[in-house]
């Protein structure tokens, strides 16, 4: 374990900027930004980042590779959201809109790391390598989580908000004090920020010095209610300086940014500078669920603004642009995503039922007398209504 | 079992002094007496000498060892690494835990009292209780959260809560509760190897009492297997034939005084003594009550939907043909927990347990 405490930490990290702390903490005086909303490079130096501090653009691989995740994901949202409205499962909150930051949050990550995503995170826990119909089970509603978190390395997508920003310090805590690199990447919305377990969660992260990096997606929306009614700091980047760690804000649209903006902080944890704070910007497409009625509470106009934002397009007419998609990468792109819609229909479609004698099976390690009296007496309601039959 | 149950006065608050001479006594082997502040404390040392993964940390219980003092000496002794400090948010320490546990380690947090628990309730409930369930048992969560709980001891409000039937209510949770300094030691180590998180409830009033017990002999006994486990097992403390007392924590050693006080009056009462709420000894309460037909169940807490009626519940359910008396209880009345100088009529009392006893219809009886 590295025994820099957590203020010299951010004094070493400042001064290899050569700047001082306070300014290190404090995100950049705007979003950064590398894609237009035509998918055109802005100039280095023109992308939101203060002079000096600029950030390297990925590599052609990573991106095409990226990009590749980033249309499977909206593959993956469109035909969940479609399976919905056939009834083949009761809700799926969609991240439509949102599939940059998902991208860009899985990848980011090394072998080693951990996610702790949110129940809107599903693109991303796909994207991390969780197999889909292991991810589709929960929404299925055949138990509260289908994949194994230790597995993957994703924890289960938590529905209670922030309550999973405090696992995954504990989980960075752990691996720091067994000397691992581990970095964890910690998940949540822009409401969400309002509540207690995010303030303990950053404050625990900075003090035990952990390598977390907290990611907000800043979708504008808490279900209805917009975030000029949750918070009025200067943007939710800036809180970071309240905890003593670093803040930076990104067009959560543009994966080309979140995937500089994210793999600099990365990095920066995984040297043992800390925890850091990372808010994109971006826009939830759709409702809350299909259970919610966006038209309620915001106008068509904002909805379509946002449009002319969508992180597929402008990431493809970047690619197109740079000549990085030729038409057998396209189509092999498109095979990719078809072939995951393929397997979430045929998944959907399968019968399953689940078995009721697990009811009991979990609750403890080994079920106690009690469990063990129910399960008898369920089972021996079964077996009548079988001999009814 | 027979403990010397002392329990101390409501003013004494010297605890340091207390538990720093009964830590100078222990320096030597064999059977002395111990209280039950140092049998914890010394079942989380024998814990973390054995298994660098159980890890201690709270508020205060680092270089201070804790406001009861029951993590006195860790941080010296293990280093600031496994048993620290935490920032003063209790929702955080539970969370904090979890990913611990998630990630290989045993936490052994503490509470800092009974009250002060409940800003960290959505994260036992809801993740604390459930995660190994939700999981299918792929994430354990192998965790001991200590909270000293109840009242007896004079303290100001938010200090005196008997908070056991929200976490007993909780499938997932086990909820553990000595009443003995040989038990507080022996369960907490069952607790920190437990794969079920635990919930683990400290008796306050109890923690300068003091018992004649040999902490390495225990300590032996538990590393080699040599005494049964208490989970799941109640304890007769009191052998008895006219009537069952049914009690845990600190109201075994009240149960205990009322048995003693009726046997000078002719009546023989068992005392069974519950040890863990969850999970619960359904057999070893029905074979007392069936042998003695008519039983009475003691809690600090209010009894009103809580740990008590419980029990009660189960007595009828299991034991209906065998008892010649219903089945009463004494418990806190169903209000806040008082003020120091009315916790007196709030508690359950010996001679409040007697007229319960009195009550069970012993004229029409058999």
């Amino acid at each position: 374990m590295t025994t820099t405490e957590p203020r010299d930490a951010i004094e070493q990290v400042s001064s290899k900027f050569g700047i001082t702390p306070e300014d290190y903490m404090l995100p950049a005086r705007t979003e950064i930004h590398m894609l237009d909303v035509n998918g055109k490079l802005h100039p280095s130096g023109q992308q939101g980042a203060e002079p000096g501090h600029e950030y390297p653009l990925p590599s052609p691989k990573a991106l095409v590779d990226a990009y590749e995740q980033l249309v499977i994901g909206r593959r993956v949202n469109d035909q969940n959201s479609a399976l919905v409205r056939q009834g083949r499962m009761a809700v799926y909150p969609s991240s439509h809109g949102q599939e940059a930051c998902q991208v860009a949050a899985a990848l980011c990550l090394a072998e080693g790391d951990w996610m702790f995503p949110t129940y809107r995170d599903t693109v991303a826990v796909m994207a991390k390598g969780v197999a889909p119909m292991e991810v589709m089970a929960g929404f299925r509603g055949e138990w509260h989580s289908g994949y194994d978190p230790k597995q993957y390395k994703v924890s289960i997508q938590s529905t209670p908000l922030t309550t999973q920003l405090l696992h995954a310090v504990g989980v960075a805590h752990a691996a720091k004090l067994r000397g691992e690199d581990t970095v964890v990447l910690a998940m949540c919305g822009d409401g969400a920020t309002s509540e207690g377990d995010f303030h303990e969660a950053l404050n625990f992260a900075a003090v035990f010095n952990l390598p977390v990096i907290f990611f907000v997606q800043n979708n504008q929306y808490a279900i209805s209610v917009p975030l000029s009614q949750q918070s009025v700091a200067p943007s939710l980047a800036h809180k970071a300086v309240g905890y003593g760690m670093a803040g930076e804000r990104v067009d959560g649209n543009d994966l080309v940014a979140l995937m500089a903006v994210l793999g600099r902080a990365v990095r920066l944890a995984r040297e043992g500078n800390g925890p850091l704070l990372v808010e994109a910007h971006t826009y939830r497409m759709q409702a809350h669920t299909n259970a919610d009625d966006a038209t309620r509470y915001r106008q068509d106009d904002e909805v379509q603004a946002w449009i002319a934002k969508d992180p597929v397009t402008r990431m493809r007419a970047y690619l197109a642009d740079a000549g990085l998609l030729p038409e057998e990468t396209e189509a092999r792109i498109a095979a990719s995503a078809e072939a995951v819609a393929t397997t979430l229909r045929d998944g959907m479609n399968a019968e399953n039922n689940p078995d009721p004698s697990e009811l009991f099976a979990h609750v403890y390690s080994t079920p106690t007398t009690q469990m063990a009296e129910q399960a008898a007496m369920l089972a021996d309601e079964l077996a009548r209504e079988e001999d009814a039959k | 079992m027979s403990p010397t149950v002392t329990t101390s006065s409501a003013a004494n608050g010297n605890v340091s002094a207390a538990t720093a001479a009964a830590a100078a006594r222990t320096a030597d082997a064999g059977t002395q007496p111990v209280t039950f502040a140092k049998a914890l404390n010394s079942a989380l040392a024998d814990a973390m000498a054995l298994e660098d993964s159980v890890l201690v940390f709270g508020e205060d219980v680092g270089v201070l060892g804790g406001v009861f003092r029951i993590t006195d000496g860790l941080t010296k002794r293990f280093g600031s690494e496994r048993c620290f400090d935490t920032p003063l948010a209790e929702s955080g320490i539970v969370g904090m835990a979890i990913g611990m546990a998630m990630n290989g380690m045993r936490p052994v947090i503490e509470m800092q009292f009974d009250a002060f628990a409940y800003p960290a309730f959505e994260q036992i409930a809801s993740h604390v209780a459930k995660m190994h369930n939700r999981t299918k048992g792929r994430v354990p969560l192998p965790m001991v959260i200590r909270i000293p709980y109840a009242g007896g001891i004079g303290g100001v409000e938010h200090h005196c809560d008997s908070s056991e039937s929200y976490y007993a209510h909780t499938p997932g949770l086990k909820v553990f509760t000595p009443a003995t300094v040989r038990d507080a030691y022996l369960m907490l180590r069952e607790a920190i190897d437990s794969p079920d998180p635990v919930i683990f409830m400290e008796p306050k009033k109890l923690y300068w009492s003091k018992e004649q017990v040999d902490l390495e002999a225990l300590r032996l006994s538990h590393e080699t297997d040599a005494v049964p486990p208490t989970e799941g097992r109640a304890a007769v403390a009191r052998s008895g034939t006219d009537a069952t007392l049914i009690a845990y924590g600190p109201s075994v050693s009240t149960a205990m005084a009322a048995a003693e006080a009726a046997a000078l009056e002719g009546r023989s009462l068992e005392v069974i003594d519950v040890r863990t709420i969850v999970p619960l000894d359904d057999a070893t309460i029905c074979e007392s009550v069936r042998k003695t037909g008519r039983a009475v169940v003691i809690a600090e807490a209010p009894g009103f939907a809580s740990v008590s009626s419980e029990i009660v519940a189960r007595i009828q359910e299991r034991c209906f043909h065998s008892l010649a008396a219903p089945v009463l209880r004494v418990t806190g009345f169903d209000t806040p927990y008082p003020a120091p100088k009315l916790e007196k009529y709030y508690l359950p009392s010996v001679d409040r347990i007697l007229d319960a006893v009195d009550a069970l219809q012993w004229e029409e009886g058999a």
